[in-house]
């Protein structure tokens, strides 16, 4: 049997019934992205010789502490490039940080590295996770595993079609606005965004600040479960990740939804919405239904207005986190006789399209006579989409929609930046409120995959957990392997 | 100033008034930097070298709160009598430069950690007093090194980052102060407390505690302020004085020639001792502050900020003024100024030090002391007895005339009852006797030592004085 697509699960047990090492997983992972690489794009680095000590230095906790070691020891990995390791370049998937080698790991990734993941790459992204189809990559869009025609979605494209292509079990991405769920949910695999404060954003190259964060993409609820417990928790290097310790979410997956009150978002399942996907959100949630699942229409009416107020606070807080981006110290510097010059010619040269539209909104946003306009007013706005959430978490526990408006879609079709923007209408209130969201797979409309979103309280990551786990026990979409999880040599 | 300078300015000050307001930012003598461990103290380190991720601003890189540094700036807060609010927030200042490595500051914007506080002084041997505006944190820059006098002209720069990320509190000033001299004084003042509360080391040259100021002239009687224009580049006191100097003189020209000022910031030329034009209100900043996502907001209890106040010693400009209160009220009560000064300034300064409460708060008080010393006066006791009633009384308090009435500490001043020690004395000191029929004048002092022991400290000295006197010239 081929190791791509396995579970970490069962790569685990493999490990530890001395049916395969974390060397022959990393040769097969090696060989399996060898294959559908050149069509896939998926990584923008490989770190063959990094994965290689880990698998070796897996190899040896195995055999000596089979049973203490992580479930993750031994099994291989990517990352998202905007996480950084120390000495391997990180990009962002920007020319302006061409070259760039970090001196440190983030703490997330450490976590990881420190549990024994072997790492075999850097994966593709939007430009500085801007985007949702992964074509915002300053070298070139990742394709997607089941038509390679079409995005994986973004901005954690790559690391979404890595996963679905059945390189890797697992891969980190990061969720700004949809950023995990919706890729997740274009490449039919399992997408977890925790609550913003449960894992450290140290390391990760910020997009926007309060509403980044990282979470894992995996085969199924359960492997993002156990990512999850490793890379969750307070981080004295990050003054945002929350003190509190995390609730394991294990006891969690077992749990069903018999008598879960679950909140169905009229405003999710609106205009804009593609018929067919709502058809098979809607047969899930019967399957849900079916388990003793209590469904409840409930109404957020800020919808409409979140993706205006998104579109105000992530450009305005990426236009000064990409202020550092100005060739005086690192990365890309296009050398001019004037300082001013530098700084233009640079940033000009290093930023892509989308990322000069955002600074530029951002700028604009915050500007003196704009700032109470835009930003204050988009800060209201938060605050009263999250009062919503809170305020109908209160009869409902956890509340389930589709994850994107539409499947795949096919490279190059949306050249407006609004119709691309409407991409993350129903996954960036969380990120505004702050929430833990999941995408789990729940069918397929020709071939191409469709997600089912699970949100819950913040904090009640375990929760997100419970339900998608439930639907996933009673389902097997998750199961379906793409076309390039299948191709041969 | 010269004479004639001095004049033509007076005849100028009966015309127009001054309005200026301070800023002065100065390091705090923290172990760290702002937001990450590399050390405050960047001077002795090769350029660059006291650096790491968090204050390079590279990408990924999250600061941390120093709380030593919020220690310190509620300190200084304190020290200027400002309130501290429960809720305080650091912002984003956003502008590129290259001694600015994230291309923001991380600041304070519209919650300060302070405000609405005062700094008394003396201009000229009159009390004077300036508000405070707030007292903030931010990070300090790094420093540039041109191959020309300034970055527009030079060939090449060099960028050293040792210093950026270093503790930087600013405390803004009301525009309270009405002179050059008042400016001077103020800032002396500020230096001092700061110096002496700990937070700073007060070096100008360094630049560990700067000054910029901002100043206005208006006619005598207006109450609208006139057209400021911000002063930077004022290395020293007395840069600040005559940067000032020649700013009002140089306003008043302009205004007096029906000339309108601009708004701009000029720099204070010391070889040419001017000041320049470097940035017209056009070319003024938008910084586009907005809350720092990185950190969240600070809630500062009255728990932590009665800590701090503990930490506090008695500030030198509080204690002058108290020193002076107390001296006033003993003069008016009829003590001698001398004796009064002599007191507070010796063993009453020295039982202050000691435990930590100033005389008003003590056990003795303004009024006991007063007392007390009206005892030495009427020479019911003497000097040596109040000093000891002094201490007890401080810490204790209590009736002076009552313990010294119920332990029998009044002075014997009675001839007949000091014979007896004056001839024993006499008796044990053989040869302090010879000495002085000899001559030697401080003999005598062995002699009265043994009188003053053998009554208990009681005797009137001067009484025993002049008895050896008597005795041994006979
Ligand atoms: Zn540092």
């Amino acid at each position: 049997m081929s190791s791509t697509r396995s579970s970490i699960t069962e790569l685990a047990a493999r490990l530890r019934a001395g049916k395969t090492t974390p060397q022959q997983l990393l040769a097969g992972a090696m060989a399996h992205q060898k294959r559908v690489e050149p069509q896939l794009h998926a990584y923008l680095t490989s770190t063959t010789e990094l994965a290689e000590q880990q698998a070796e230095a897996a190899a040896l906790t195995l055999a000596e502490h089979p049973d203490s070691a992580s479930p993750l020891c031994g099994i291989p990995m990517a990352l998202k490039d905007v996480l950084c390791v120390q000495g391997v370049e990180t990009t962002a998937s920007s020319k302006v940080l061409t070259g760039f080698r970090p001196p440190y790991t983030a703490t997330a990734v450490q976590r990881l590295f420190d549990a024994g993941a072997v790492c075999v790459g850097k994966t593709n992204c939007d430009e500085f996770a801007m985007g949702s189809s992964n074509e915002n990559s300053a070298f070139g869009a990742a394709g997607n595993p089941w038509d390679v025609e079409r995005v994986p979605g973004g901005s954690s494209g790559g690391s979404a079609a890595t996963v679905g292509a059945g390189v890797v079990p697992y891969a980190l991405g990061t969720d700004t606005g949809g950023s995990i769920r919706q890729p997740a949910s274009l490449c039919g695999v399992v997408g977890f965004k925790p609550t913003y404060g449960r894992v450290s954003r140290y390391g990760l190259i910020a997009f926007a600040s309060s509403l980044d964060q990282i979470g894992p993409l995996a085969l199924s609820v359960e492997d993002c479960a156990l990512v999850f417990a490793v890379i969750a928790g307070h981080d004295p290097r990050d003054s945002t990740s929350d003190p509190s310790p995390v609730e394991d979410p294990q006891p969690a997956l077992g749990r069903g939804v018999d008598g879960l009150r679950l909140g169905v978002p009229r405003e999710y399942f609106g205009a804009g919405i593609d018929a067919g996907v709502r058809g098979c959100v809607e047969d899930a949630l019967h399957v849900l239904e079916a388990q003793g699942a209590r469904l409840r229409e409930v109404s957020l009416p800020s919808t409409e207005v979140a993706l205006s107020t998104y579109y105000i606070i992530a450009p305005a807080e990426c236009s000064s986190n990409l202020a550092r981006y100005d060739g005086v110290r690192f990365g890309l510097r296009e050398e001019q006789p004037s300082l001013t010059d530098m700084y233009l010619r640079t940033r000009a040269a290093g930023f892509g399209d989308e990322v000069k539209r955002r600074v530029m909104l951002g700028t604009y946003a915050l500007s003196s006579g704009y700032y109470d306009a835009y930003y204050r007013q988009a800060q209201k706005v938060r605050t009263l989409i999250a009062a919503e959430f809170a305020s109908v978490f209160e009869s409902v526990d956890a509340l389930v929609s589709p994850t994107s408006p539409t499947v795949a879609f096919t490279m190059g079709e949306r050249d407006d930046p609004l119709s691309m923007y409407m991409c993350d209408v129903v996954t960036l209130p969380a990120n505004l409120a702050g929430l833990p969201g999941i995408s789990v797979p729940c069918g397929f409309i020709d071939s191409l995959p469709v997600g089912l979103q699970v949100l819950a309280p913040r904090f009640q990551d375990a929760r997100v957990f419970q339900v998608a786990n439930a639907y996933q026990r009673a389902t097997d979409w998750h199961a379906t392997r793409s076309p390039l999880a299948d191709a041969a040599a | 100033m010269t004479q004639t300078a001095e004049a033509a300015s007076s005849a100028v000050l009966a015309r127009y008034e001054p309005v200026i307001g301070l800023e002065v930012h100065a390091q705090l003598l923290t172990r760290s930097k702002m937001f990450c461990g590399c050390s405050a103290d960047y001077t002795a380190a090769a350029p660059n070298d006291n650096t790491c991720p968090v204050c390079l601003g590279l990408p990924g890189v999250l600061p941390v709160i120093n709380r030593q540094a919020i220690e310190y700036a509620v300190r200084t807060a304190l020290a200027l009598e400002c309130e501290i609010p429960s809720f305080t927030k650091f912002d984003r200042k956003n502008y590129f430069y290259p001694d600015l490595p994230k291309g923001y500051q991380i600041s304070q914007y519209d919650l300060p950690l302070s405000l609405n506080g005062r700094l008394r002084f003396e201009v000229e041997g009159e009390p004077a007093s300036c508000g405070i505006t707030r007292v903030h944190l931010e990070e300090d820059t790094g420093t540039l090194h041109h191959a020309g006098d300034v970055l527009q002209s030079a060939t090449s720069s060099l960028v050293d980052l040792n210093r950026c990320g270093v503790p930087l509190m600013e405390i803004v000033g009301e525009p309270d102060l009405r002179s050059a001299a008042a400016a001077h004084e103020y800032l002396v003042r500020l230096r001092q407390l700061l110096v002496y509360i700990g937070v700073n080391d007060g070096n100008l040259e360094k630049g560990s505690f700067r000054c910029d100021a901002n100043i206005s002239m208006r006619p005598r009687g207006a109450s609208e302020y006139g057209v400021k224009v911000e002063i930077k580049n004022m290395n020293s006191f007395r840069a600040v004085r005559l940067a000032l100097e020649y700013e009002l003189e140089r306003q008043v020209a302009v205004l007096d020639g029906g000339g309108a000022l601009t708004q701009e910031t000029r720099g204070w030329v010391e070889a040419r001792r001017q000041t320049v034009s470097q940035r017209s209100k056009e070319y003024a900043h938008d910084y586009r502050y907005f809350p720092e996502p990185d950190l969240p907001p600070l809630r500062l209890d009255a728990e932590f900020v009665d800590r701090v106040r503990a930490t506090l010693p008695e500030l030198p400009a509080a204690r002058a003024m108290r020193f002076a209160d107390a001296f006033e009220g003993l003069v008016d009560a009829g003590v001698a100024a001398k004796t009064a000064a002599n007191w507070l300034m010796g063993d009453v300064a020295a039982l202050a030090n000691e435990h930590k409460v100033p005389l008003h708060a003590s056990g003795l008080g303004v009024e006991g002391l007063r007392r007390l010393l009206a005892l030495v006066e009427t020479g019911t006791i003497n000097a040596p007895t109040a000093k000891e009633l002094l201490g007890e009384l401080y810490v204790s308090g209590g009736d002076a005339e009552a313990l010294v009435r119920d332990r029998g500490l009044a002075q014997v001043s009675d001839e007949a009852q000091l014979a007896e020690a004056i001839d024993a004395a006499i008796a044990a000191n053989p040869d302090a006797a010879a000495d002085f029929r000899a001559g030697l004048e401080k003999a005598l002092g062995r002699m009265v030592g043994h009188v003053m022991k053998a009554t208990g400290n009681k005797a009137q000295p001067q009484l025993v004085n002049r008895m050896l006197r008597e005795r041994l010239a006979r």
